[in-house]
Formats: structure tokens, C-alpha cells, sequence
């Protein structure tokens, strides 16, 4: 994927504290398959943490066995330091959960829904504040079985919501939204991470991990096979970044390929490319104008978060136009 | 996936009063439990009451008229109807949906959805038994209850054997469709040991004892002493709660939740 320029380049939240999340060595089989193998990871406290991977990678697994549905045979979970077995009812007091295919009674209405999941908490979120910010406010009267699926959806985001958790788990949360609804739930994720809130995505968009996911796990046939920022992972696909431009004068590439952040320089017709880690854009474009050599038509070539899934599963993220 | 049936003392107790109000709308808005359960018992009733030869009393029914003797078959059949028509559907279906799942990553545990559809039907159920006894009664001429204590409790009881064998099936059957396969299967010979279709006073001596062991023979036989005689003997209301005890145990311990 070619960009301008990478903008959102965040750091992860410092652990201040004991993280939100916390998986050591998960292991879960059914029958021959191995669907979590060794799986630790932790999230800190108002991280939006991304789970990524192919289909049956084992992303459901994880984060089913995480909320407590599921026990797993091997390993710990914490959740704000609490067990999901031991201590299930403080947990589902503190964690929303939007399950993947999960439907209601066709002939409740959508109020009549976020009621009956609202008395279920002692200290429930502001429903009025809530049903408006995932554009549910005039569908309240509707049955569920007159909801489009992208309607579906947000009700379920919703409910996932209305205990005013401390940890949010979203499996698939934008799937069979369409882009502008898609859109609207990024922001009300953002939003809710600025009250606090610990949000777990499981996702395949790779556009939206890029966007929201301050760190992003991969998982691959059970196994946690890297755990970054996206923008690292990102970096790490390709073994760095390249720019790409139209040099003014013809010059020795020895110039370029003898820089420490330089590791190849190529020739493309009349372009060059330059592929390195680091400050290369600065540092190549700095040398060549000491060398009396302009860079124009300069394009920063970063590989993209999907170029890392694909290299470390060797598979595409389904859903997505490569 | 390990549920737990016990109360957890973390959920409101107002979440239970929301469910029910919510299966109770249901309920409402998918009148197939109302209609058939209260609509064509009644509507025996009336049938059968307006048919003279069914109000002659008769010595081959025990000195009771057809109609005496239908009542209690009428009563019986209505909990039936309710507890395998309908209870079954919707725990089924919730299972299949994944609402029993969605439930339990919530405080409420998913046995409360399945306590409150008891409510409902319950409920129905009562207001069945009821309409029937007092439109025979205001309508038929039919005598009040010899024993009003012994028809409540041989109702209870009833009930309380007609669900476990309902959650039983609700239990064990993977989809709605084999939920209603299994019901329509068990329903209809029990109906005949009921005598809804040939008096059992009348059968042969066999098949009458085999009746009093099933769960709608017995019930028939307690309710129709209650009107009739007086308390009701101890076998039926024992039969009535055997059968509420195993295939309560059998539901408890087959019943998926996902």
C-alpha cells in the first residue's frame, strides 16, 4: 500500500498500574484442534487492544475463554486482576461483551431489549446518551426483526455497553456495517476509550486496527505470532520503509547504499528506490542535496499493517480489497 | 462452557421482573400458546356442552355424564398443550440464537430466562384451567368442586410434571423443528391414555392401569376425583410427582446452554 505519509504512529499506552488484561500461556483444545496454544499477552488500562488473524485462528477462542465462557485448560486469566471463572460475577459486572451472531426475540422491541439488558446492572451507562451515539434513538419502537443488519449490530454494540463496563470486548464489531456506519463506530470506540474504558477488538479489518488498535496481537492457528503497534508491524513486514523518487542529476549509488539506515537502492526507469529503517527520507534526502542532487516526485513507500498479516500467515485478511 | 443454575446474588432482582415482562409480550405477540391452549379446550368444552347426548349421565362412566367425565380431560390437556407446544420453542430457539450464550457474560444467569418463561406459561396455563372451570360451571350447570384443595393441588402437580417432561425435551432436542417432533411424538399417546379420545373408563383393563401411570391419566384421575369425589388419592398426585422429579432431574442435567 502506497500513503503520503503514516499519520498515526501511537505508541501504547504505558502500563500505569496492573493492566486490564492479563493472559499467561492460554491453552484451549476441542478434540484434535488446537484452538489457543500458549497464548499471554496483557492490556493496559484504556488501550484499545486488537485481535487479529485469519478465520479459526483462534481469535474467538481467546477472547470467549477471556470473558469466561469458556474455561480454559491451561493457563491464567485476569481481568482488573479478577479470575473469569472464580470470580464470574464481579467480572460480568465489569466487562461488556458483543458476542459474533448473537440475535434477540424478533418480536421485542429495541427499548423494550436495552431495558432488560439495562436492569441487569447495578450501575448501568446513560441509555438516552448511548441509543443516540450508535443511532439507535429512533428505531427504539421498532421490532428487532425490522433491524438491517447494520442496526443489529449497533444494538449489540450497545448492550455490550450498558453495564458502563471497565473492559469492552467487541468480536467483529463493524462487520456488515457499511463504511459510513463503520466510521461512526470507530468514533464512538475512540470516545469511549476517552472515558477510560479497555477496549478488546477482535477484528479482520485491517483498516480499522490500523486506525483504533493502539497494539494489535496477531494469532495464526492457535499461536501468538506478534504482538505490536501496528505501525511496527507494519515496519517489520518488510523489513523497513522505502521512498521512492526522481533524482535531478544521475548519481553513484554508493552514496546512498553506504548510509547506516540504508539497506538496498534500486532503480525503477528513471526513479530510484531507497529501502531502510530510521530516519531514511530525512537522511537520503539531506545526503543527495549535499551531493548537489535533488529529490522530486519524493513518495514514502510504508508497508501496511496488511502487508504484516499477510507475511506472517500467509494468508489475505478475508473482507478486504488488497 | 460451565453455567452454573444457582441464583447469583449479584444481579438485580428487578432484572428478573424485566424478562418476565419481556417472554410475557412475547407471549402476546405470538398468541400460538394462548390460541391453542386456552381457544381449543374451551372450544371442546362448548362443543361437547352443546351436544345433549354428552350431558346424559351414564352407568358405563360411573354414574357421570360425558361431559363430567371431559371436564377434567379438557383441564388437563390445556396444561399439556402449553407446556409442549409452546414451552419448548422459545428455549430452543434462544439456545440456537445464542441468547442463553449472550446472557450468560451478563450478571443475570441464563436460567433466569428459563424461570420467567415458567412464569409466563404458568400463568397461562392458570388462566386456562380457570376459563374452563367457570364457563362449565356458569354455562353447563356442571357442580361446583367436591374438593377445591385437591383440584389446586392436583393442578400443581400437573403443571409441575408437564414442564419437566417439556424442559426435558427442550433439553435434549438440538433444534426447534426436532423440539416439535419430539412433542408432537409423546403428545399424541398421551392424549389417548388421557381419554381425550375414547373415555379410559371404557378401555380394557390393561391399557386403563397403563393410563393411571402416564402423566395426563394420572392428572385426569386427580382432578376428576377432586370434582367429583372428594380428595384426591395419594397414587396419582405420587405419579404426578415422580414424573415431575426425573424429568426435572433429566432436564438439570441434559439441558445445553448453548
Amino acid at each position: 500500500m502506497r500513503v503520503q505519509m503514516m499519520t498515526s504512529t501511537r505508541e501504547p499506552t504505558p502500563a500505569a498500574g496492573r493492566p486490564a488484561v492479563e493472559i499467561a500461556h492460554l491453552r484451549k483444545t476441542y478434540g484434535a484442534l488446537v484452538a489457543a496454544d500458549d497464548i499471554s499477552f496483557s492490556v493496559a488500562e484504556g488501550e484499545i487492544f486488537g485481535i487479529l488473524g485469519p478465520n479459526g485462528a483462534g481469535k474467538t477462542t481467546t477472547v470467549e475463554c477471556a470473558v469466561g465462557l469458556r474455561s480454559p485448560e491451561a493457563g491464567t486469566i485476569r481481568l482488573m486482576g479478577l479470575d473469569p471463572q472464580a470470580d464470574r460475577d464481579q467480572v460480568h459486572e465489569i466487562v461488556g461483551v458483543q458476542l459474533q451472531a448473537s440475535a434477540f426475540p424478533a418480536k421485542l422491541r429495541v427499548g423494550e431489549i436495552i431495558e432488560e439488558f439495562r436492569s441487569f446492572y447495578r450501575h448501568p451507562a446513560d441509555v438516552t446518551n448511548l441509543v443516540e451515539a450508535l443511532g439507535l434513538a429512533e428505531k427504539r419502537r421498532d421490532y428487532y426483526r425490522s433491524l438491517s443488519g447494520g442496526q443489529r449490530q449497533r444494538l449489540s454494540v450497545a448492550l455490550a455497553l450498558i453495564g458502563d463496563p471497565k473492559i469492552a470486548v467487541l468480536d467483529e464489531m463493524t462487520t456488515g456495517l457499511d463504511p459510513q456506519a463503520r466510521r461512526d463506530a470507530w468514533m464512538l470506540i475512540e470516545s469511549i476509550r476517552g472515558r477510560g474504558v479497555t477496549i478488546v477488538l477482535v477484528t479482520h479489518f485491517m483498516e480499522e486496527a490500523e486506525r483504533l488498535c493502539d497494539r494489535v496481537a496477531l494469532i495464526d492457528h492457535g499461536r501468538l505470532v506478534a504482538l505490536d503497534t501496528p505501525a511496527h508491524l507494519a515496519a517489520r513486514a518488510r523489513g523497513g520503509k522505502s521512498v521512492r523518487f526522481l533524482p535531478s542529476a544521475p548519481f553513484d549509488d554508493r552514496l546512498l547504499a553506504g548510509l547506516p539506515e540504508v539497506t538496498r537502492v534500486e532503480h525503477e526507469g528513471q526513479h530510484v528506490v531507497v529501502t531502510g529503517t530510521g530516519e531514511l527520507v530525512t537522511t537520503v534526502i539531506i545526503t543527495l542535496h549535499a551531493a548537489g542532487v535533488e529529490a522530486r516526485d519524493v513518495q514514502l513507500d510504508a508497508s501496511s499493517l496488511e502487508d504484516a498479516f499477510v507475511r506472517l500467515t500467509g494468508t489475505h485478511p478475508e473482507g478486504e480489497q488488497s | 462452557m460451565s453455567l452454573s443454575m444457582a441464583a447469583r446474588p449479584m444481579a438485580p432482582r428487578a432484572a428478573f421482573g424485566q424478562i418476565v415482562r419481556n417472554e410475557a409480550r412475547l407471549a402476546w405477540r405470538q398468541p400460538a400458546g394462548l390460541i391453542v391452549g386456552i381457544g381449543i379446550s374451551v372450544g371442546l368444552l362448548v362443543i361437547f356442552g352443546e351436544v345433549s347426548v354428552f350431558q346424559q349421565s351414564s352407568a358405563r362412566l360411573g354414574g357421570l355424564s360425558a361431559f363430567d367425565v371431559y371436564i377434567p380431560i379438557l383441564i388437563a390437556f390445556a396444561i399439556a398443550i402449553i407446556a409442549f407446544t409452546y414451552l419448548p420453542g422459545p428455549l430452543v430457539s434462544y439456545r440456537e440464537q445464542g441468547i442463553l450464550r449472550r446472557l450468560s457474560t451478563t450478571p443475570v444467569p441464563a436460567s433466569w430466562v428459563l424461570a420467567a418463561q415458567l412464569v409466563v406459561q404458568a400463568c397461562l396455563m392458570l388462566i386456562s384451567v380457570l376459563v374452563l372451570l367457570i364457563v362449565s360451571i356458569v354455562f353447563f350447570g356442571v357442580n361446583t368442586p367436591k374438593s377445591p384443595g385437591g383440584l389446586i393441588l392436583a393442578v400443581v402437580l400437573s403443571i409441575a410434571a408437564l414442564f419437566a417432561i417439556g424442559l426435558a425435551i427442550a433439553a435434549v432436542a438440538r433444534t426447534p423443528g426436532a423440539a416439535r417432533g419430539i412433542m408432537a411424538a409423546v403428545l399424541y399417546p398421551l392424549l389417548f391414555f388421557s381419554g381425550l379420545y375414547y373415555p379410559v373408563q371404557l378401555l380394557p383393563g390393561v391399557l386403563q392401569d397403563i393410563s393411571h401411570y402416564t402423566p395426563l391419566g394420572a392428572a385426569v384421575q386427580a382432578i376428576q376425583i377432586s370434582m367429583n369425589v372428594g380428595f384426591p388419592p395419594v397414587t396419582p398426585l405420587l405419579v404426578l410427582v415422580a414424573y415431575a422429579l426425573v424429568f426435572g432431574f433429566v432436564a438439570k442435567r441434559f439441558f445445553r446452554w448453548e
